[in-house]
């Protein structure tokens, strides 16, 4: 009797590791990961990284937390659907290359402006293209991976 | 979430009136041209758009284009109004209104491109919104068949007219259609000239459904009335006739061009006409009277003389006002009465008078009854056939077409009014005044243009035909010309025609043959053959390459790859690549051993969870690899991609049965050796490239402007997202794309289980 209730609840929540250890490291774990990811995005221009890698950290945090807390929660975590980060992440990316359009110069064309902001010292339109990427990687992987773990 | 949208719609037929706008600003901005154009101006508005492969947004108005495109705007604002109210209250309006909306501007685009790429660009966006507008009811297997077969056929068509556009192009020395018809005589005498001619021909002919490409029209019926009323009579299918007329001054005038065009367009006008008299669908014996009259332009076309291409014209804009006329009131009486056929139909005159006044006025226009411009596209018609070198022959050929018009005329204008009311087993109203507008405004441009003859002439007859011609044509038009034999055939084709009219019923219709369900043999049986054998063939394909075993998909990848790459390097000397000796560190030969130790795990491991960790063991020694030749991004990204996949591929492994060896140890011998042989092909092309400079011209560019001109230090990055980001969206576009695709096959698996 028992049993079986508790496998009613593990299917509701989704296929997930129920550990306290792995719950409680995740809930430390995850917010320092997202500020990695930030970062990682960010610098990118300069130093190793960029939208890609940025995204698949982000992407791998919020995976750590489904397989602990379950995909339902992840979804709660992410407050839109995974597919709504692909479709903005896609925008983002072609405005960024339409912006150019407006001033005449080529489809893709980096415009750029500002000096001496700290890390990213200009700011750019391939600057917005990488956020499209590293929004866009996120909303893929989460597809992937919520999609399957929810296939109970 | 379709259901959702599924509820009817319930704004007003205000929202045709509103969008109709839309038209009437192109249409009045057009008509600003009629009068410089007829004093012999044309126009010419470039903008570049492609220019490194020749392609600019370049549009043309002389007297042919702006008459099309006068007719396409100025029908398109009555059919909007028309549409608002046919389809108000109905699902999906603002769907239909989008679609329609996209097919008159590619229209529009049609008629005024100048550069023959572009033309080509709007031909076959003409033919995908058509798709949609003819497959609208797309929860009735007919609709969706019906566009499919539309599609294929105009597609197919396109696919010729771009290739006859390209050579065109080549052999003319610029895509630019206005330039080319200063170089016909230079293409005529080309070589390449009947090549050129039959594709554009068959482009042409697939789009104005002539024989044997016409019966796409017929089944396009399918559609909304208000699509075939605005597609199948006055525009879409007149595309054809305006790529022939516009190609006339460079291809025509040629013994090839009279035999082919006024050849297919005189059988397409003869089989047409036969079909319209044993039809009895309304809305299809206006599609086979439209095929003829489609026909009877391409015959003049072909003819080519001055007075035929004037005759074209002049009919061309009258059979636009009465075909879509008497299209959009074959709707109206299927929107209220919900019958289609002629034989159920009857006395509507007592119940909807407007529009009885408007279909009988347009039924007089299609018989070519004075003072309609009809009858003097008629007369004229009939003079340029007897002026032709095959007089008789064309001559009794279209004096069957005009009887086969005026029974068609009869059929929808005057039976279904006139007739003896049959019972209909509901209430009947007159239709909204939206409703008839259209209608009534195209019957009566048909009687204004006939009296205002001399305008309609000078405006628009000479203009087009002159463009068409190549040369000055004057006109003069006038209502009587006297008793001549031109007014006797008139005459007798419209009695004729009323006599047959009389005695049409069934034994008219069992006297004079077989009936339209009878279709084994004849163009569209081999197109349903065609298609037939296409889907047996990918069936038969798709059991061998796709048979659902995930290794055959691979296997056939890998030999596919190796046949491709590795047959060209059978010739290289593969000894040379190793003589380089090269020594290894430390760690690089340690972590070549930890990758083999992987590999091996992966390959002899008899648990699918064991195989996985030698697999993150490969991925992760293979950063390492990286990090160690100061690749530090690509490291990165590997370190990152590997700690998914492997989550990725534990969640994938739940749902697959435990490993077990159900291949043979043969089948397992083959596939060791093309993993080996792939293997042994990756490792060549490495070494392949590791004996390239170290870094070409295209490296060093990178690395020199990476932060000049990108304002970045990264060159890794800056070459994704600024140097190559055009390659980068495309791949973020097919990430999503397989992301969407997972997403769908796992929830439709999800739904079939809920089941």
């Amino acid at each position: 009797m028992n049993q079986t209730e508790e496998k009613k609840k593990r299917r509701k929540g989704g296929r997930h590791i129920a550990s306290l250890n792995l719950t409680v490291g995740v809930r430390y774990l995850l917010p320092l990961l997202i500020f990695l990811s930030f970062d990682i995005l960010i610098q990118g221009h300069h130093e190793p990284g960029g939208g890609f890698v940025g995204g698949i950290v982000a992407a791998s945090a919020i995976a750590l937390y489904a397989l602990s807390c379950g995909p339902h929660n992840a979804r709660k975590l992410m407050r839109v659907s995974p597919r709504i980060f692909i479709a903005g992440g896609l925008t983002l990316a072609l405005v960024s290359g339409c912006i150019p359009l407006f001033v005449g110069a080529p489809f893709l064309t980096g415009i750029w402006g500002g000096s001496d902001i700290p890390v990213i010292q200009s700011i750019g339109t391939p600057l917005f293209f990488d956020i499209g990427v590293y929004l866009l990687v996120i909303g893929v992987m989460m597809t992937f991976l919520l999609t399957l773990m929810e296939d109970v | 979430m379709a259901i959702k949208s599924m509820k009817p719609d319930r704004t007003t037929p205000l929202f045709g009136w509103l969008l109709s706008l839309i038209a009437w600003g192109f249409f009045f901005w057009l008509a600003r041209f009629i009068r410089p154009v007829a004093s012999g101006k044309t126009f010419l508005f470039s903008f570049s758009w492609a220019p490194s492969i020749g392609v600019d947004l370049s549009f043309y108005i002389d007297g042919l284009s702006l008459i099309f495109a006068l007719l396409i705007s100025g029908i398109g604002g009555l059919i909007f109004i028309y549409a608002g109210s046919y389809l108000s209250g109905k699902p999906l309006r603002g769907r239909f209104f989008l679609f329609l909306i996209a097919f008159m501007l590619s229209m529009l685009g049609l008629v005024m491109a100048d550069n023959l790429i572009l033309l080509f660009g709007f031909w076959e966006l003409t033919s995908i919104t058509s798709f949609f507008l003819i497959g609208f009811d797309h929860e009735k297997e007919e609709s969706r068949s019906s566009a499919m077969q539309a599609l294929i056929v105009t597609g197919a068509g396109g696919l010729c007219l771009l290739a006859g556009a390209i050579l065109l192009a080549m052999v003319g020395g610029t895509p630019s259609l206005s330039e080319l018809m200063t170089r016909g005589e230079m293409v005529r005498s080309h070589g390449l000239y009947l090549p050129i001619l039959i594709l554009i021909l068959i482009g042409a002919a697939t789009k104005s459904a002539q024989f044997p490409f016409h019966f796409w029209l017929p089944n396009a019926m399918a559609a909304p009335t208000p699509v075939s009323a605005y597609l199948h009579s006055a525009t879409m299918v007149k595309a054809g006739v305006y790529l022939a007329a516009r190609v006339n001054p460079i291809l025509g005038t040629t013994p090839q061009w009279e035999y082919l065009v006024t050849g297919m367009g005189f059988v397409t006008m003869i089989i047409a006409a036969y079909l319209v008299l044993i039809s009895s669908d309304l809305k299809r014996i206006l599609a086979y009277s439209t095929v003829a009259a489609l026909g009877l332009f391409m015959m003049l076309i072909g003819m080519g003389t001055a007075v035929a291409l004037k005759a074209m014209i002049l009919y061309l804009m009258a059979h636009a006002f009465y075909k879509a006329a008497l299209f959009m009131i074959a709707g109206i009486i299927y929107h209220e009465t919900g019958i289609r056929d002629a034989q159920g139909l009857g006395g509507l005159w007592r119940i909807m008078p407007i529009t009885g006044i408007a279909a009988l006025l347009a039924l007089l226009s299609k018989s070519g009854i004075p003072p309609f411009v009809t009858f003097i596209g008629k007369e004229m018609v009939f003079e340029a056939t007897l002026d032709s070198a095959l007089s008789l022959l064309l001559t009794a050929g279209v004096f069957f077409v005009s009887v086969s018009f005026v029974v068609a005329a009869f059929l929808v204008g005057f039976g279904p009014f006139f007739k003896k009311m049959p019972d209909y087993g509901k209430k009947i109203h007159e239709v909204s005044f939206s409703f008839w507008i259209g209608p009534m405004v195209l019957s009566v441009l048909g009687i204004f243009w006939g009296i205002f003859n001399d305008r309609t002439g000078r405006w628009f007859v000479s203009p087009a035909a002159s463009a068409i011609f190549g040369d000055e044509v004057n006109v003069h038009l006038a209502l009587w010309h006297g008793v001549d034999i031109k007014l006797l055939l008139s005459g007798a084709a419209i009695l004729l025609g009323i006599l047959l009219y009389a005695l049409w019923g069934r034994p008219f219709r069992r006297m004079i043959g077989w009936g339209e369900d009878r279709r084994w043999f004849g163009p569209e049986w081999g197109y349903g053959m065609l298609l037939d054998f296409i889907r047996m063939l990918s069936r038969w394909g798709g059991r061998i390459l796709q048979n659902g075993l995930l290794h055959y998909y691979i296997l056939f990848v890998i030999i596919g790859a190796i046949g491709i790459i590795g047959l060209p390097l059978l010739e290289l000397n593969i000894k040379s690549l190793f003589l380089k000796g090269q020594s290894g560190t430390f760690y690089e030969i340690g972590l070549v051993i930890i990758l083999l130790a992987g590999i091996l795990q992966v390959v002899f491991s008899g648990s699918r969870i064991i195989s996985i960790v030698g697999l993150g063991v490969v991925g992760y020694g293979m950063a390492l690899l990286f990090l160690l030749f100061s690749a530090p991004d690509l490291a990165m990204t590997q370190f990152a991609i590997e700690t998914l996949s492997v989550i990725l591929l534990v969640l994938v492994i739940l749902h697959i049965p435990r490993l077990t060896h159900h291949s043979s140890r043969l089948s397992r011998r083959v596939d060791a050796f093309f993993a080996l042989s792939i293997g042994a092909l990756i490792t060549i092309l490495v070494l392949m490239t590791a004996g390239l400079p170290e870094m070409g011209s295209v490296g060093s560019y990178f690395a020199e402007n990476s932060y000049i001109k990108a304002h970045g230090r990264n060159v890794v990055n800056v070459i994704l997202v600024d140097f190559r980001s055009f390659d980068t969206l495309g791949e973020i576009t097919v990430l999503s794309v397989a992301a969407m695709g997972v997403y769908s096959l796992l929830r439709l698996r999800q739904e079939e289980k809920k089941r």
